[in-house]
């Protein structure tokens, strides 16, 4: 039942590191060289089939792909509207999305001969994530995290320690993703030489947001033939949320030629619409460059980056991958809001209704479909990725939904 | 306008704008002239500025905290100018307040202030086709940063389309002060030598007059910008301009050099 006549090129593909009038490469000069290698090496793995093969079998035996499409039909009875599936990216090894680029980064950094790892983590998910792969692989790994971050998400700063890691708190700005950027490139930038940096979304300079995106590509490619398998058709709308953006790139790629499914990115809505209040770039930003690419930014009538707030740290980021941004402006993909209690309140539902437990940052796109499933027709179908597992957030929940203890 | 060296070797100063306050800013700024430098560097503050060390960091948290935006750097900048003609003006600063006022207001009002030369941290030759052309219009000069770790066939872009000087980073790393002169700045400017004939200023980690007179060997000037971002944080407000202008002037005082290169 797809209709091939009204697919499409992505937008994007035409100039390299470009999407439209995003993306591009704004940095330091001493970064250039590597920045150069590493586009260079990466080509050069995309056109090697054991770079694939070897990828694809981690995918498979160590990472737990492909994972599954499940049709939530409590969670579906309970809204009364659009069928809902969630693509089950919580159940990867380590419970987020955020190991498939990892694994293939490391692949890419060991082919490199980069020993040293470095990486920045909000929720601390990309960073559970990059202290596992450096374990696989017995690489050297340094983690950059917002104090903020490390007091919220305290049990994943345990884990990432625990496989080896060094995680090492920054306590400038607002104590959270940015600023552990900011730390990194610095890093970065000293040891450029010897060191590799795994950044963790969809951000950053060319090639990164490329890269990670064709990293992620899997889940899309997973869930459309899925789909097409348990239902016989494409869904009506996607739904991911959006941080940097790659667990929502990932899920929206391949869908992206298909006209007729909506691409719905869901950003950290806060406590309020006031700048400092959210993390909702399309609301409240505008175009700008930070920490190497041009895109949507909040920020000041001076060019000062604001600070950002969301109740789920991996959400928590003043700016957006560029590919979003392109998405956005050509209104190929609509990118809403959900706010802190209406993500702790999915949280509570999916859970509930399903007996899963989705990540603060997931919970985000949860809540967008809660709102419009209702309104549905009972045919309509909306696919949510589930980008990871909340148990890393037990601590918040307890607190903001104050659940009793022993 | 055009920078000139009229020293040998040429000192520029880089400042954090707004640290602690302007008023301070431009009395330091003055003082610095006074004292000998050939080139300011004004640094605008940003929220962000990711090259820079800790030093360089708190400064800028500090002036944005107060308030400190472009516009203020030009209006400082167009007062230095009237009061100190021949002073070289580079505004120094991260991409994104550039882009906020917009490429063509920032060069109009840099223009207008008196502004000689733009270095933009974050911006490499590759991306500044629209940036150099909004100089060019308004008779900016385009500074770019040369790195250790940039291949000859980007030293000889970075020298084709720079202009006024070039600023060679000695090191590989973000600015901060350092003990010695890094091995890696030699050769750097050796490189640089092959496709430029515009004085190199060599920058990142020079911090006394030792520094400075292993610098004079082979490059053009010396740029000091932690050393006196720190001075100026250990300095009351009261204090600082006559601490700054000492400190510069102990720059240029001959000292036995080769023990500083490392
Ligand atoms: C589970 C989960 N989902 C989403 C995100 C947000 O990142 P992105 O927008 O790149 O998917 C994070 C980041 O930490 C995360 O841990």
């Amino acid at each position: 039942m797809i209709d091939e006549t009204v697919k499409e090129m992505p937008s994007s593909a035409t100039v390299p590191g470009r999407f439209d009038a995003y993306g591009g490469r704004y940095v330091p000069e001493t970064l250039m060289a590597a920045l150069q290698e590493l586009e260079v090496a990466y080509a050069d793995a995309q056109r090697d089939p054991a770079f694939a093969s070897e990828l694809s079998t981690l995918l498979h035996h160590y990472a737990g792909r492909p994972t599954p499409l499940y049709f939530a039909s409590r969670l579906t009875e309970s809204l009364g509207g659009a069928k809902i599936y969630l693509k089950r990216e919580d159940l990867l090894h380590t419970g987020a999305h955020k190991i498939n680029n990892c694994l293939g980064q490391g692949l890419l950094a060991r082919r490199m001969g980069k020993r040293r790892i470095i990486a920045e983590t909000g929720a601390g998910q990309h960073g559970v994530a990059t202290a596992t792969v450096c374990a696989l692989f017995g690489m050297e790994c340094i983690v950059y995290m917002g104090q903020e971050d490390m007091r919220r998400q305290e049990l994943n700063v345990y884990r990432m320690r625990l496989l080896g890691a060094e995680v090492r708190g920054v306590s400038a700005g607002s104590a959270t993703l940015k600023d552990a950027i900011n730390e990194a490139m610095r890093d970065w930038v000293v040891n450029v030489r010897t060191t590799h940096y795994l950044l963790g979304s969809v951000l950053g300079a060319h090639p990164y947001p490329t890269m990670v995106r064709n990293f992620h590509r899997v889940i899309g490619i997973e869930a459309r033939q899925q789909m097409l398998e348990m239902e016989g058709r494409l869904p009506n709308a996607v739904l991911a949320c959006v941080g940097g953006g790659s667990n929502a790139i990932g899920a929206f790629y391949e869908f992206i030629p298909d006209k007729n499914v909506r691409l719905i990115g869901v950003e950290a809505g806060g406590r309020g619409s006031a700048l400092g209040d959210h993390a909702a770039r399309f609301q409240g930003g505008s175009p700008g460059v930070l920490q190497g690419t041009y895109s949507y930014v909040l920020q000041d009538d001076a060019g000062q980056i604001s600070n950002t707030h969301s109740v789920s740290a991996g959400l928590d980021y003043a700016s957006v991958g560029p590919e979003h941004a392109a998405l956005h402006d050509s209104g190929r993909a609509e990118y809403v809001s959900a706010s802190d209690d209406a993500a702790l309140q999915a949280t509570v539902r999916l859970a509930r209704t399903e007996g899963i437990l989705p990540a603060l940052e997931s919970a985000h796109a949860v809540a967008e479909a809660v709102r419009i499933a209702p309104a549905m027709d009972r045919n309509d179908i909306l696919l949510i990725n589930v980008s990871g597992r909340g148990d890393k957030d037990m601590g918040i929940l307890a607190r903001e939904l104050k659940l009793q203890g022993a | 306008m055009a920078i000139h060296f009229h020293n040998q070797p040429g000192l520029v100063v880089y400042l954090t704008i707004g640290d602690p306050d302007l008023a301070t800013s431009k009395r330091i700024a003055l003082a610095a002239i006074d004292a000998g430098a050939d080139v300011l560097e004004l640094g605008v503050p940003f929220s962000d500025p990711l090259a820079d060390g800790p030093v360089i960091q708190r400064a800028s948290e500090r002036a944005v905290h107060n308030g400190t935006s472009m516009e203020d750097v030009l209006a400082l900048a167009s007062s230095l100018r009237k009061e100190r003609p021949s002073v070289g003006l580079v505004i120094f600063s991260y991409l994104n307040p550039i882009l906020r006022m917009g490429m063509e207001s920032f060069a109009a009002a840099a223009e207008k202030a008196g502004v000689d030369a733009v270095l933009v941290t974050d911006l490499t030759v590759e991306e500044s086709e629209e940036y150099r052309a909004a100089l060019r219009k308004h008779r900016l000069q385009p500074i770019f940063l040369a790195a250790p770790t940039s291949p000859d066939d980007r030293l000889a872009r970075i020298a084709e389309v720079s202009e006024g000087f070039i600023y060679a980073i000695s090191r590989v790393g973000i600015t901060g002060a350092q003990q010695q002169v890094a091995g890696d700045a030699r050769e750097l400017v050796t490189r640089l030598r092959r496709y430029t004939k515009l004085p190199i200023a060599l920058g990142f980690g020079i911090s006394n007059a030792a520094h400075v007179a292993v610098v004079a060997e082979y490059a053009d000037a010396a740029v000091v910008g932690s050393a006196i971002v720190a001075l100026i944080e250990q300095s009351s407000a009261q204090e600082a301009p006559t601490a700054v202008g000492k400190f510069i002037a102990a720059l240029r005082t001959p000292v036995a050099s080769k023990s500083a290169v490392s």
